[in-house]
């Protein structure tokens, strides 16, 4: 039985220039986007087909969901918040499919992320509000003595989020991977143990199409997270010291 | 799918000049209706939430790291204090705490116990 660790292998492919799996489903994954938002919307049709219904809705739901947390001035940030759900949604999706590689099982890729929106967080805050940018981390309405510790676990907080959000992602992704992994291995052994117990080996079967229902489920909702708390961060650049 | 007939609509009645008058009235009162419609559903929204949305599943997803993070967070931090200013093991003892502190404040500030007085009063 393989390794349920062995799917995560990063691997050359082209030795040279170090393009490896996770670099071709990347361009996969940025192809995938690129490729099927410009065939959904190639008609500009009045009425959406279905391929551009799609389309309709994503774009959507991420408007949705950047306005009701950011207001009407979020919607500056829609490119790039929306750049970040389709990519990490089809990088999650694109690992469910049997022998591809899931980009966003590696901590690297999401720490990337999460490292772009603190930075577009920070650099955006200091950018359209100056020194009260760092109002975020002193809040009113503390006794003066307390301050200094408030504001320092403050800055530990903030510094958290980057941690928090590829961690979460990271984790889920690898999490579910190698239970599907496990228990697939598992039909493998209880099927070649032996006569008897060979009639068990059905039944982690029947689990692993339960976690593959529930991966995708994961899939999806990591993705959401991932958006929901870009938009909560890009809050605090827009308005920060309410 | 609303603009377009707006706009024969109004292609339709310009020669005639009271209609075309009382057409942009009424555009202004059902434009003024509409903003007035969706920030009424804006400040409702968060309130009224069904019980299958994806809300409750990705606010349980949102605490698992929240925790974790803060203790990694306040580690990493206490362990550059102490190599940058060379004051180990008491930057790490006392960073680590901090991020004990940092992370049950995340924890409580994602499940929405600890509202606090800025950045989260607009959830």
């Amino acid at each position: 039985m393989a390794s349920p660790i062995e799917q995560f292998q990063v691997k050359p492919i082209i030795p040279v220039i170090n393009f490896t799996n996770s670099s071709l489903f990347m361009i996969g994954a940025a192809a995938v986007i690129v490729g099927g938002l410009l065939y959904a919307t190639r008609k500009k049709a009045l009425v959406p087909g279905r391929a551009q219904s799609v389309a309709e809705i994503l774009h959507d739901f991420v408007a949705n969901t950047l306005t009701d947390t950011t207001g009407r001035e979020g919607m500056k940030f829609f490119p790039f918040v929306f750049s970040l759900f389709m990519f990490v949604l089809t990088a999650n999706l694109l690992g469910m499919i049997p022998g591809f590689f899931t980009v966003t099982s590696q901590i690297v890729v999401t720490f990337a992320l999460a490292l772009l929106v603190i930075g577009t967080v920070i650099i955006y805050g200091f950018v359209a509000h100056g020194v009260h940018f760092l109002h975020l981390f002193t809040p009113s309405g503390v006794p003066g003595w307390l301050l200094p510790f408030i504001t320092v676990i403050e800055i530990i907080s903030f510094l958290s989020r980057p941690i928090s959000l590829s961690l979460r992602l990271f984790a889920n992704m690898l999490a579910g991977h190698i239970a599907l992994k496990v228990f697939g291995g598992f039909v493998v052994s209880l099927g070649t143990a032996g006569i008897g117990i060979a009639l068990l080996s059905p039944l982690p079967l029947l689990m692993a199409v339960g976690l593959t229902a529930l991966e995708f489920l994961v899939a999806a909702l990591q993705a959401y997270v991932f958006t929901v708390l870009t938009c909560i961060y890009l809050n605090d650049a827009l308005h920060p010291g309410h | 799918m609303a603009d377009p007939t707006k706009r024969s609509d109004e292609n339709e009645r310009k020669p005639n000049g009271t209609d075309d008058a009382d057409l942009s009235a009424r555009l202004k009162s059902l434009d003024a209706r509409i903003s007035q419609a969706s920030v009424q559903r804006a400040e409702a929204e968060p309130r009224e939430r069904p019980k299958s949305d994806p809300h409750a599943i990705g606010q349980a997803f949102r605490l698992s790291a929240e925790f974790v993070s803060g203790v990694i967070a306040g580690g990493v931090v206490g362990w550059l204090v102490d190599r940058l200013f060379g004051v180990s093991p008491w930057g790490l003892i006392i960073c680590l705490i901090l991020g004990f502190c940092a992370g049950m404040l995340n924890l409580l500030r994602a499940a929405g116990m600890v509202k606090s007085a800025r950045y989260d009063d607009k959830k």
